[in-house]
């Protein structure tokens, strides 16, 4: 049985982590370099790349349900999923973001990664708060006890998210169609 | 109700009446485009537990990102590709050498008005300037693609950017686009089918127009669109040799036109008159100025070709620059090919010895540098202008070097002077 690349436990209803904050436009290159895409594949290697070209200090430091708080555009640029993929490979466990790259979006939510567009929190998140995500509620709690909400997730999205991402969903919807 | 280009063909493709933007559909794309990122997808696609490829007639493979390949892992790669394509019966692949798969999949004809394509490429974009829905897709949902034939779109909200005027002598579609995304910013068409209309489109040659669509990836757009006339369908024809399909190829156009009274989410003008040089400087595209206040900056390496600026009239425009005069001393020169056609009719015209004789140097057709896999890296330090469409930090393989984009006369004047300069400094 061939390794799935993208085996992410499917989504938890409650995510909470430290915040890593970042501004506007962050794009897909210092996420995850182009020079590495037909090279590194590892999913740990992948990892260690992740934000190389942004922030040298995260691929060290971050921790299991850290969750990355950035402003407009994050993930603008290149289709390349490992901009997703090596973010759940590091442990991150949400991405909040005043707008999002369209195909880093699809390319999150298809690797099992909660991607959450809330501007307000976005302003009053600061790095290394802590902050609470209640998915199914749509809820984020700050570490100061302000909560913001955010719209639901579409239901196409909340499939593949509940499915664990895109490829473990079809995974089970070719298993019980035989 | 009048609808929109995307409105129209997303209806049209997922068989319903009628769509709004917001929508959710299930789209079955014509075309299913990836490249050297196969072999990776290929990995995904057995993950999923199916054999086969729905529809492999449809898939579109070019070997094309670092090719000829530079090292072992890549020659890997490339192969673990062919062996995929075998497997699979694909007919529609090309190998090292052919091209940059947005030009060679326009080339060979497989794009047209009315289709849709999804693409594992940002710059799939790129595909509406032939009337044509082209969005991308990560590599996951390709493999989705790959084993069911069928992908989720949302149906976006369009923008309509008219331009008018005429262009200046060597302003191009590039200064416009680049002004275009320097004013509306790398966010101004984000999840949006952007639109093209106006007399200074129409005026364009389709290589030109190539460049609206295919840029507007760096406005977060998820396609492009510009209108079909004459030029499209003479273009179609003399590509594809295959006239008389011109008559489904216009019919299907004016079909899929957008209705007078669409609805729009933003719609803006711009004059082509107005416009002078312009370059996006380090490291974002929306960092646009005039060439005026950049002109002199001191460059070490000019680069020549991508999906963006690589075709024969771009070549053209740098053989009419360097006829006659040296590339400066210090200075690199690349050129590379967008295909194996491009570089050909620029061999037949006499481009390439014009441009060997100024000191440029020629790699296969391909991406080369633009997304820093070979051929070009820049050394710590250096400053690169080029017309590919992205100048992200580390986007050629070196994080502290920097890279300005602009036209092909620009890049071509900069290379001759040593420092970035326009065709009338030199
Ligand atoms: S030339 Fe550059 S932008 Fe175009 S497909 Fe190749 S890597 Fe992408």
């Amino acid at each position: 049985m061939p390794q799935i690349h993208n085996s992410q436990p499917t989504i938890q209803n409650s995510i909470r982590g430290r915040v890593w904050k970042y501004g506007d436009g962050v794009n897909t290159d210092v996420i995850f370099p182009g020079k590495y895409t037909y090279t590194v594949t590892e999913p740990a290697e992948m990892a260690r790349h992740a934000l190389e070209d942004l922030d040298p200090a995260f691929a060290a430091n971050v921790q299991p349900g850290d969750v990355i708080v950035a402003g407009k555009n994050w993930g603008n640029g290149s289709s390349r999923e490992q901009a997703a993929a090596c973010l759940v490979h590091a442990g991150v466990g949400a991405v909040i973001a005043e707008s999002f790259g369209r195909i880093w979006y699809r390319n999150a939510i298809n690797n099992g990664l909660l991607a959450v567009t809330c501007a307000p929190a976005v302003a009053a998140l600061n790095a290394g708060d802590v902050v609470e995500i209640d998915v199914q509620a749509g809820v984020i709690t700050t570490g100061a006890g302000q909560t913001f909400r955010f719209p639901p997730l579409d239901p196409a999205v909340q499939a593949i998210l509940a499915g664990g991402g895109l490829i473990p969903y079809l995974k089970q919807q070719f298993q019980s169609a035989g | 109700m009048p609808h929109t280009f995307a409105e129209k063909i997303l209806a049209q493709n997922a068989g319903l009446p009628d769509v709004t933007p917001g929508q959710i559909i299930t789209a079955t794309p014509d075309v299913a485009l990836s490249h050297d990122n196969t072999a990776a997808i290929s990995k995904i696609f057995r993950g999923i537990g199916v054999n086969r490829v729905r529809y492999p007639e449809r898939l579109a493979i070019t070997l094309d990102h670092a090719s000829p390949p530079p090292t072992t892992r890549h020659a890997q790669n490339h192969a673990d590709a062919r062996r995929f394509v075998a497997e699979q019966g694909v007919t529609h692949f090309f190998d090292v050498g052919r091209g940059i798969c947005h030009q060679v999949l326009t080339e060979e004809g497989l794009i047209f008005p009315g289709v849709l394509l999804l693409g594992a490429d940002s710059h799939s974009t790129h595909y509406g300037a032939l009337g044509a829905f082209g969005a991308g897709v990560g590599r996951s949902e390709m493999a989705a693609i790959w084993a069911t034939g069928q992908l989720w779109l949302r149906v976006p909200e369009s923008i309509k950017i008219t331009i008018t005027g005429q262009f200046s002598p060597w302003i191009t579609s590039k200064d416009i686009t680049l002004h275009i995304i320097g004013q509306l910013g790398a966010d101004g068409g984000l999840y949006a089918s952007v639109e093209f209309h106006g007399p200074a489109v129409a005026a364009m040659s389709m290589s030109s127009r190539f460049v609206l669509t295919n840029m507007m990836a760096e406005m977060g757009a998820k396609n492009a669109w510009v209108m079909q006339d004459a030029v499209t369908f003479d273009w179609l024809a003399a590509q594809t040799g295959a006239p008389e399909r011109r008559p489904a190829w216009e019919a299907a156009a004016r079909q899929l036109a957008p209705d007078p009274g669409a609805r729009y989410a933003a719609e803006y003008t711009f004059d082509a008159s107005a416009v002078e040089p312009q370059v996006a400087c380090p490291h974002t595209v929306d960092n646009v100025q005039p060439l005026s206040a950049v002109a002199g900056t001191r460059i070490d390496q000019a680069f020549l070709g991508t999906c963006t600026n690589g075709r024969l009239e771009d070549l053209a425009a740098a053989a009419q620059i360097l006829k006659g005069r040296q590339v400066a001393s210090g200075v690199r020169l690349l050129v590379i090919p967008a295909s194996s056609r491009v570089y050909m009719a620029a061999l037949q015209a006499g481009y390439v010895e014009t441009l060997l004789t100024a000191g440029a140097v020629f790699g296969t057709p391909g991406c080369g540098p633009c997304m820093g896999n070979h051929f070009g890296i820049p050394a710590p330090g250096e400053v690169t202008i080029s017309t590919a469409n992205r100048n992200f930090q580390g986007r050629m393989g070196t994080r502290d070097s920097e890279i300005y984009l602009a036209s092909p006369a620009v890049v071509a004047a900069s290379a001759a002077a040593g420092k970035i300069a326009g065709p009338e400094d030199i």
